[in-house]
């Protein structure tokens, strides 16, 4: 064998002066980056391991760590930097697809942080949200276009079946199996304790989380993983994902190393066996394919249950939507390119989709424009990283957003990008049962609790600064956005103003 | 035995599925006559009841279907058996594409021909191990993307003009197993897809499967199982060494 050309991306650098040999970082790292020799009573570390998560840096009693990308340069090259490099080093030596994990990290605009918001000032007085009642209430589901009441003012219009969040966030799909049982376990709880939902992600329902029916979204993707009655009934929904945001026209393979006899039982496939979703699903070529897959469930579930559709953002997304609507689907997801993903090809989650935020306000426009915009909900997914994005989105046009990254960092991830190696050192993405009971559910769900807790008042605040009492009045009202530093094009598709129009 | 008769005729799926659902509480046996075409016959009953159809079922009949056996005495339309978990379905005729998606438990039997992606995506559970047998031939891309149960194909009316099997069968099968009386040739085997030798156990599977055929529907001839061959996937998780983490 050759000698490997890839150098470390990260190197550990270790304070002999504050370090006391107490072996916790070699405990703590499952890539075994840290290594005790005992002949010299000295912790060694092999860089090239590190991923960077920093469960070391963290747990370190004497504070004696610190990881920093590796100083090691190439010669300067802006199109051949040390990344396309080594990139065709580790291509060259394996031959395989390159594969990340979370959402892409290229410097593409971030629409979120070019959009400013509205106040009110003398002419319409602001509201606030610490004395005044502030609605956060959402409810996601087709409406009807009219309401008819009898005589005696009693509603006779039959409402189509809704979820009802109490702040308009939902914890986005995670399968069991690209997370752990402590993880999912701490999204159900949180969903539960704040009413608001989790989403079950194509990997079935573990049995010990019926429980949190009230709070679930069940999936169906294209490899019906754990998919059967009971399933479709468990949830107060049901999503069918078609695309995500982070692999749009890719499926996914949960390889069979990560299938134990827990999401064996879930997934309801052999331990061991590689669970393959298909990239389409292969029942569905057209908008009336996906009609029929959506009424085969609400059949299944006697109407009862919304149903909604995820896609990915791509190009032609507006007319895409404007299918789905019309195909009777209760709501749209649309993930933005940003989305994470516990493992995707690294050229598609870098180079395929378009920004969510433009994705957003199209699709929000075709369906005015169409008449059709009650007949289903959007959500906005695929980087929402706070409120203020939050309060954008529904500016834009959204009914609710999907979180899925935020949540999970709420809970100790780091954005290491290394989910699908299995070997999460904080116990999020992982199935390994010594790092799993890393995560403590009974504090990361409280970590979730706090963080949307906090998200939900400033919202209010937001909300109240705008002299705007309910996020309803808020939704499409695009005269609160004014865009900074936009060309008029961005502009037009995102329909709103320039700051100082 | 308790039955009821509903006439089907021009009303909807969304009506019959809800009179269907209400009948099977208090009857044991069902039968639907005149349908003409109607959507998702007997998904969502999780009731073990019999269901005959007179008529031509729509797509999905029995979808996400636990526990019912359907008999349809005509051809039927695609995708039967959809993501089903528990029942049988016998269709005394062909029936098109997709029969079978992602079933995980249950039969059916279909004593024609199948369209494209037949058993596609079929899995298997613990006990739950599903089947599907065809007595006539099968379209392209038989058992793709199979992860489990097995697919009989008994080609009794197979001919030069209407070969056993259609091209890529296979193509992404990494479980289960595919019997076919007779052999695929090689240019029509997905590269998933390998032969594998027949033994005494396939044989007495197969056998009891043949003797369910005959029994539902009539069939008298013989069907010998000395020139059958089995197919399985080249390797169970297929795609282990295809991706490299960056």
């Amino acid at each position: 064998m050759s000698i490997s050309l890839i150098t470390p991306q990260f190197e550990v650098l270790r304070d002999e002066k504050k370090c006391i040999q107490c072996k916790v970082c070699v405990k703590q790292c499952a890539n075994e980056v840290h290594r005790y020799d005992e002949e010299d009573n000295v912790v060694l570390a092999d860089d090239a391991k590190c991923v960077n998560c920093h469960r070391c840096v963290v747990l370190c009693p004497t504070k004696a760590l610190k990881i920093r990308n590796n100083s090691l340069e190439f010669r300067d090259n802006a199109n051949w930097n040390g990344k396309a490099i080594n990139e065709i080093f580790i291509q060259a030596e394996t031959g395989g697809i390159l594969l990340s994990s979370m959402g892409n990290p290229k410097p593409f605009p971030i629409y979120w942080d070019k959009m400013l918001l509205n106040a009110s000032q003398v002419t319409n007085p602001s509201i606030d949200p610490l004395r005044e009642p502030m609605e956060t209430k959402v409810m996601i589901g087709r409406k009807p276009k009219k309401l008819e009441f009898d005589k005696k003012g009693k509603l006779i219009t039959e409402i189509p079946p809704q979820i009802e969040l109490n702040m308009p966030i939902m914890f986005s799909a995670m399968s069991y199996g690209s997370i752990s049982k402590n993880a999912h376990e701490a999204l159900a709880r949180a969903a539960e304790k704040l009413g608001i939902v989790y989403n079950t992600g194509e990997g079935g329902l573990h049995k010990d989380f019926y429980k949190y029916g009230k709070n679930t979204i069940v999936q169906v993707a294209s490899g019906r993983f754990g998919v059967h009655l009971n399933y479709l009934e468990a949830g107060v929904a049901i999503e069918i994902k078609m695309g995500q945001g982070a692999k749009p026209g890719i499926g996914g393979h949960l390889p069979g190393i990560k299938v134990g006899e827990d999401v064996s039982a879930t997934r309801m496939i052999p331990v061991g066996a590689d669970a393959i979703s298909p990239a389409p699903h292969h029942d569905i070529y057209s908008i009336e394919d996906l009609s029929q897959l959506i009424f085969s469930l609400k059949e299944a579930t006697n109407y009862k249950k919304p149903v909604l559709v995820k896609i990915a953002a791509v190009n032609n997304v507006a007319a895409i939507a404007s299918g789905i609507a019309r195909a009777g689907a209760d709501a749209i997801i649309i993930d933005g390119f940003r989305g994470g993903t516990g493992a995707a090809p690294t050229r598609v989650r870098d180079n395929v989709g378009i920004p969510i935020e433009l994705a957003l306000a199209a699709v929000d426009q075709r369906l005015r424009d169409e008449g059709i915009r009650n007949e289903v909900s959007i959500v906005c997914a695929g980087s929402v990283r706070n409120s203020s994005d939050i309060v954008k989105a529904i500016a834009l046009g959204a009914d609710a957003v999907y979180i899925g990254s935020a949540a999970l960092i709420a809970i100790g991830c780091h954005m290491c990008h290394s989910c699908s190696t299995g070997k999460c050192n904080w116990g999020i993405a992982t199935q390994e049962a010594e790092l799993v009971k890393r995560l403590n559910p009974d504090l990361a769900y409280q970590k979730l609790v706090n963080l949307l807790s906090a998200w939900n008042h400033e919202i209010k605040e937001m909300l109240g600064g705008m002299g705007i009492n309910a996020i309803d009045s808020l939704r499409g009202n695009r005269l609160m956005l004014r865009g900074v530093g936009l060309n008029q094009k961005e502009l037009d598709i995102l329909g709103i103003k320039h700051a100082g129009e | 035995m308790k039955n009821i008769n509903i006439e089907v005729g021009l009303r909807t799926a969304y009506d019959i599925n809800k009179e269907m659902k209400k009948a099977a509480e208090s009857n044991d046996t069902i039968t639907l006559k005149n349908v003409l075409g109607q959507r998702f016959i007997g998904s969502g009953i999780s009731k073990e009841i019999k269901i005959k159809i007179y008529g031509v079922p729509g797509n999905d009949l029995g979808a996400y279907m636990d526990g019912p056996e359907i008999e349809v005495f005509s051809n039927v339309q695609d995708a039967i058996g959809n993501t089903m978990n528990k029942g049988s379905i016998i269709v005394h005729g062909s029936c098109g594409d997709t029969a079978g998606y992602a079933m995980r438990g249950g039969e059916i039997f279909i004593k024609e021909n199948v369209g494209y992606r037949v058993g596609i995506h079929m899995k298997e559970y613990l006990d739950m191990k599903p089947a599907i047998v065809i007595g006539g031939t099968a379209g392209d891309f038989l058992g793709e993307y199979m992860a489990g149960g097995v697919i009989i194909l008994l080609g009794l009316n197979a001919s030069k003009k209407q070969p056993l099997t259609g091209k890529f069968c296979g193509t992404g099968i990494h479980g289960g197993a595919i019997y076919v009386n007779g052999t695929i040739e090689s240019h029509k085997l997905g590269k998933e897809l390998k032969p594998v030798k027949m033994e005494q156990k396939d044989i007495s599977l197969i056998e009891n499967y043949i003797k369910q055929y005959r029994k539902y529907f009539k069939y008298e001839d013989e069907i010998k199982t000395d020139k059958f061959s089995k197919y399985m996937a080249v390797d169970t998780n297929p795609y282990k060494k295809m991706y490299i983490k960056y």
